[in-house]
């Protein structure tokens, strides 16, 4: 269907999101809470549901939870209570999982995620943060006729952030997005990942009559893999949706999957819309009653976020808006880059190594800037050696290059090529007579007074040094030598 | 001069003896505690604790108990510390996790399930030097007042085998009742260790909710369950009781207050104490026989010094019906995990997994459990959860608001009957309704979270009858001191079970 088709409706979107919080253990227990372990190794009693154990709750998944309620402008409860929702199902052990319901952490914050003018904030409303842990994994295709249950995921402790039906476009679900995801990850919360399912997305959406404001019937649109897909199957159901209601149909409440490789929505055929959870409060864990001034200081030590990192970065060290913006869209480039602007010194020369070489450098390895082999006190150094002469621009890029594969620092790596610059004399004056003496004519002519050759030589000299005399000396002792 | 006594002997008399002097003697290396685990295997063959006569356990280890014992000697004979439990034998209900002997809570969804880990009381049972022989009979999942719901048969009560022990903690109460262990752990949900300690003519504590760990328990009400000590004296389940107390950092609930040395005064005067006389507990149609025992006891407080006051708990009456809901509620979600997929019963079924889920649970829980899973599964349903569990949560605050008003205003302990009736013969009670009714006295005690114990305060025809001491949350010293007092005013009149051994 065509964007002109669906011109007189209007898209609404509340965004559902899981967000696995960066504990060292699980929500309740002891275990492990790393991705990727073997199945299974990463349980104990608690986690595995034996009969007679009993959840004890980490209070780092509290802090961390805390810190992405604050990040949003949350109001933080000082008392919430943590629910049992109950269903059964093989992945989920206990027969149900411990989240908040009625009383949640956190409630009624915001994130703004652009501006319409200098004087309209497009801001999203956060209806919600609560707590929650994640179920086990259930293994269809490990053996045949059987599925397998891995539960070192059982227990791991996310947040779910609720947003209000806000967003009116799949540009700004996006954006949204996006922006969240940066902010979880500058404030440490998370990993971020969609891919190893530290974030996962979930999207109610429903289409409405352009200027009207009752909101239309929702659907759950689920099994969204990356950001894009998010913005496309909100399009696709959009379109679904709209089509129905022109034809005089109406919308199912129902639960919908996105197909990738169909590039459609179809309806899932699970019955979750018939389950009763039959929440009530968890008993086996008193009321969260949070100590406010905790909360104040966890508040107070949320590492910089983007917008403020933003602000600074251009203002320390004279970025333009753009690269400010580009530069702070991921945390650890940001704090790349500002640790390479103070260890060179030289920020202009760090900005334009950080976007140019290091981002080509990390593409091409495929690796994250926190796995990246150049750390940024090494990169610094590099920049430094340039700036005060001891390697040329050429040079430094080898070194740079020799750094990428080995992890070295560039003063022994250089060393070890021989590229750092010569400036010694009896070195310059050895290569500046040996190209006098093997281009006769163009030395004779620069005698003569043809001082434009000067640069030829210069050029020559540079060449036979490998690139490593300095061509600032060669200029001065030229002359000289040619007369003698 | 006598000769001594040979020492299996010796150990067989101790086993008839206050646990202070049994250990004592244990300590001073007078016993050797494997002499006093074979008395009481002794002990459980004399008095027919098998299967098939009383049926008091669900599994039992000689061998590894005789080892602990021996552990213990070598402990004893390093001069280290051995406890305050130092070779008693205790038996444990069969709801509490032990390692090695299986936990199976009288069910059959766990049948042979061994647990891989120990429940913090167990652990803290044996750090004291007590010796665990055995696992104790249960109502199924402890949900019941008489143990007939044991998917292993019914236990009976060694007073009167015609009879139930009463329950769910019946096989715990039997144990202790008929001589083979001087303590031994039980749970109460509801009533469930006063109750059979009333029925067996022994004592039985019910903690101060969080006072005990429950990492363990196989969780049935979480909100209302605890770990409790039965014994043949008040001085030793509170020997018990101080050994399992504390907070523990694996139960979230558990609270972090002082447990106190409960010192028992040999001369055990009550003067000044204030015990209230709630009317709610006494009500028209009380059996004359539990009555009349009861004025006797607030006799012997008075002479003791203490003033009996006429008091009130108006909510009363709401507790049966607050904790059939509040109960199930909580039992209906506790026992999901019992599905089947990770450990005991599996039933195979055509019908995928569905069909498992309803054919494990259909085949593994008996027609109590399943009545209360369903029961409380209603009332936690959408469009029910207001009018029931909500309404039952709200009405339970008010009971616990009576216990708080009443301790406010200069009563000390309540004392009530503990049961309505003495105990009833086995298949007598066929209405579950009428079951409930059982846990009159003792279910506002769990829903208030207050301690209580229950005392024998004497016979009627041969069979015993209990009184209730409830105080104040984390006041067990106070229900201590009056539960002593009474029962050495009333020592003397002779109490079943005590001549036998």
């Amino acid at each position: 269907m065509s964007a002109a088709a669906t011109a007189d409706y209007e898209m609404v979107v509340g965004l559902e999101v899981h967000v696995q919080l960066k504990t060292r253990t699980k929500a309740f227990c002891a275990c492990s809470a790393d991705f990727g372990a073997p199945p299974n190794t990463n349980v104990c009693p608690v986690c595995l549901a034996l009969p007679g154990a009993l959840p004890v709750l980490n209070r780092h998944a509290v802090e961390l939870a805390l810190r992405a309620a604050l990040a949003l402008e949350c109001k933080v409860n000082e008392t919430s209570v943590f629910a049992r929702k109950n269903y059964f199902y093989p992945d989920l052990p206990k027969g149900y999982q411990i989240s908040q319901y009625d009383r949640p952490l956190a409630e009624k914050g915001w994130l703004t995620i652009g501006e319409l003018d200098e004087h309209t904030p497009v801001r999203v409303g956060i209806t919600r943060v609560h707590m929650e842990e994640d179920a086990g994994k259930s293994v269809h295709d490990r053996y045949p006729g059987a599925t397998a249950i891995d539960l070192n995921r059982a227990g791991v402790p996310l947040i779910e952030i609720v947003s209000e039906p806000d967003m009116r476009s799949a540009a700004e679900a996006g954006a949204y997005l996006r922006l969240l995801k940066q902010i979880l990850s500058y404030a440490g919360v998370s990993d971020v990942s969609m891919e190893e399912g530290s974030l996962r997305v979930d999207a109610n959406v429903s289409a409405r009559i352009r200027g009207t404001t009752k909101l239309g019937t929702k659907t759950e649109v689920k099994n969204m893999n990356s950001f894009s897909a998010v913005e496309r199957a909100l399009d696709s159901e959009f379109a679904r949706q709209v089509e129905l209601l022109r034809g005089g149909g109406t919308v199912q409440q129902q639960t919908m999957l996105w197909h990738g490789t169909k590039g459609e929505t179809r309806p899932s055929r699970s019955k979750e819309e018939s389950h009763d959870y039959r929440y009530f409060p968890e008993p086996d864990l008193p009321p969260l009653v949070l100590d406010m001034e905790w909360v104040g200081r966890v508040g107070r030590e949320i590492p910089e976020l983007p917008d403020a990192r933003r602000k600074r970065m251009a203002e320390e060290f004279k970025l333009s808006a753009a690269d400010a913006e580009l530069l702070t869209a991921s945390a650890g480039m940001s704090e790349y880059f500002e640790a390479v602007a103070r260890a060179s010194l030289d920020p202009k020369a760090a900005l334009n190594w950080v976007m140019g070489e290091v981002s080509a450098a990390i593409n091409a390895a495929g690796v994250t800037i926190d796995q990246f082999a150049v750390r940024p006190a090494d990169l610094g150094e590099l920049l430094r050696m340039v700036r005060d002469d001891v390697l040329s621009h050429t040079a430094a890029k080898r070194v740079f290059a020799r750094m990428v594969e080995t992890g070295k620092p560039p003063a022994q790596v250089a060393a070890e090529e021989g590229l750092q610059k010569i400036g010694d004399d009896s070195a310059l004056v050895g290569w500046i007579d040996e190209v006098l003496r093997e281009n006769p004519a163009e030395a004779t002519r620069y005698r003569n007074g043809e001082t434009k050759l000067q640069g030829v030589l210069v050029g020559l000299v540079m060449k036979k040094s490998k690139g490593r005399a300095d061509p600032r000396k060669v200029n001065q002792l030229l002359p000289e030598r040619a007369r003698s | 001069m006598k000769p001594p006594p040979r020492a299996p002997d010796l150990a067989r008399k101790l086993l008839a003896q206050p646990l202070t002097e049994c250990v004592a003697c244990v300590r001073e290396g007078g016993a050797l505690p494997s002499d006093l685990v074979s008395a009481a295997f002794d002990r459980a063959d004399d008095v027919g604790a098998g299967r098939e006569s009383l049926n008091i356990f669900l599994a039992t280890d000689r061998v590894r108990a005789t080892e602990s014992a021996k552990e213990l000697t070598a402990l004893i004979g390093r001069a280290e510390a051995p406890g305050n439990l130092a070779g008693a034998p205790v038996a444990v209900k069969d709801n509490i996790a032990t390692l090695h002997m299986p936990t199976t809570c009288g069910s059959k969804v766990l049948e042979g399930y061994v647990s891989p880990y120990e429940a913090t009381v167990v652990r803290r049972l044996r750090a004291n030097g007590a010796v665990i022989i055995g696992k104790t009979n249960m109502d199924e999942f402890a949900m019941g007042s008489s143990t007939e719901n044991s998917a292993y048969g019914p236990t009976r009560n060694p007073v009167d085998i015609r009879r139930v022990p009463g329950g769910s903690s019946g096989g715990s109460a039997a144990a202790v009742a008929a001589g083979i262990v001087r303590l031994a752990l039980g749970s109460e949900t509801g009533g469930s260790v006063r109750q059979p300690a009333s029925f067996c003519g022994i004592v039985g504590v019910k903690p101060t909710y969080g006072r005990v760990s429950r990492y363990g328990l196989v969780a049935f009400g979480s909100s209302l369950d605890q770990v409790g000590v039965l014994g043949r004296s008040v001085e030793d389940t509170a020997i018990g009781l101080e050994v399992i107390a504390g907070c523990d950092q694996l139960d979230s609930t558990s609270a972090d207050v002082p447990v106190p040395r409960y010192e028992l005064e040999k001369n055990a005067r009550l003067d000044g104490l204030v015990i209230g006389k709630p009317k709610e507990y006494y009500p028209e149609g009380l059996d004359p026989r539990v009555a009349e025992r009861c004025e006797r006891a607030l006799d012997a407080f008075r002479e003791l010094g203490a003033e009996v006051r006429d008091v009130s708990l108006p909510h009363t009456s709401y507790s049966i019906p607050v904790y059939y809901v509040v109960a199930p509620a909580e039992a209906s979600s506790n026992l999901a995990r019992f599905d089947g997929v990770r450990y005991g019963l599996r039933v195979a079924s055509e019908s995928g997994l569905t069909g498992m889920y309803e054919a494990t649970r259909a085949r593994g829980f008996g027609p109590e459990v399943t009545r209360r899973v369903m029961l409380g599964t209603y009332v936690l349903s959408a469009g029910y959860y207001d009018a029931y569990y909500k309404k039952a949560q709200s009405v339970r605050t008010l009971i616990a608001q009576d216990f708080r008003d009443v301790f406010l205003s200069g009563v000390d302990v309540l004392f009530t009957p503990t049961t309505p009736t003495p105990a009833f013969e086995l298949g007598a009670v066929k209405d579950p309704y009428e079951m409930y009714l059982s846990d009159i006295f003792t279910a506002s005690a769990n829903l208030a979270g207050v301690p209580a114990i229950s005392v024998p305060i004497g016979t009627a025809s041969g069979l015993p009858i209990g009184g209730q001491i409830i105080a104040g949350h984390f006041e067990e010293s106070a229900m201590f001191r009056a539960a002593f007092g009474l029962e050495r005013a009333l020592a003397g009149k002779a109490l079943p079970g005590e001549g036998s051994a």
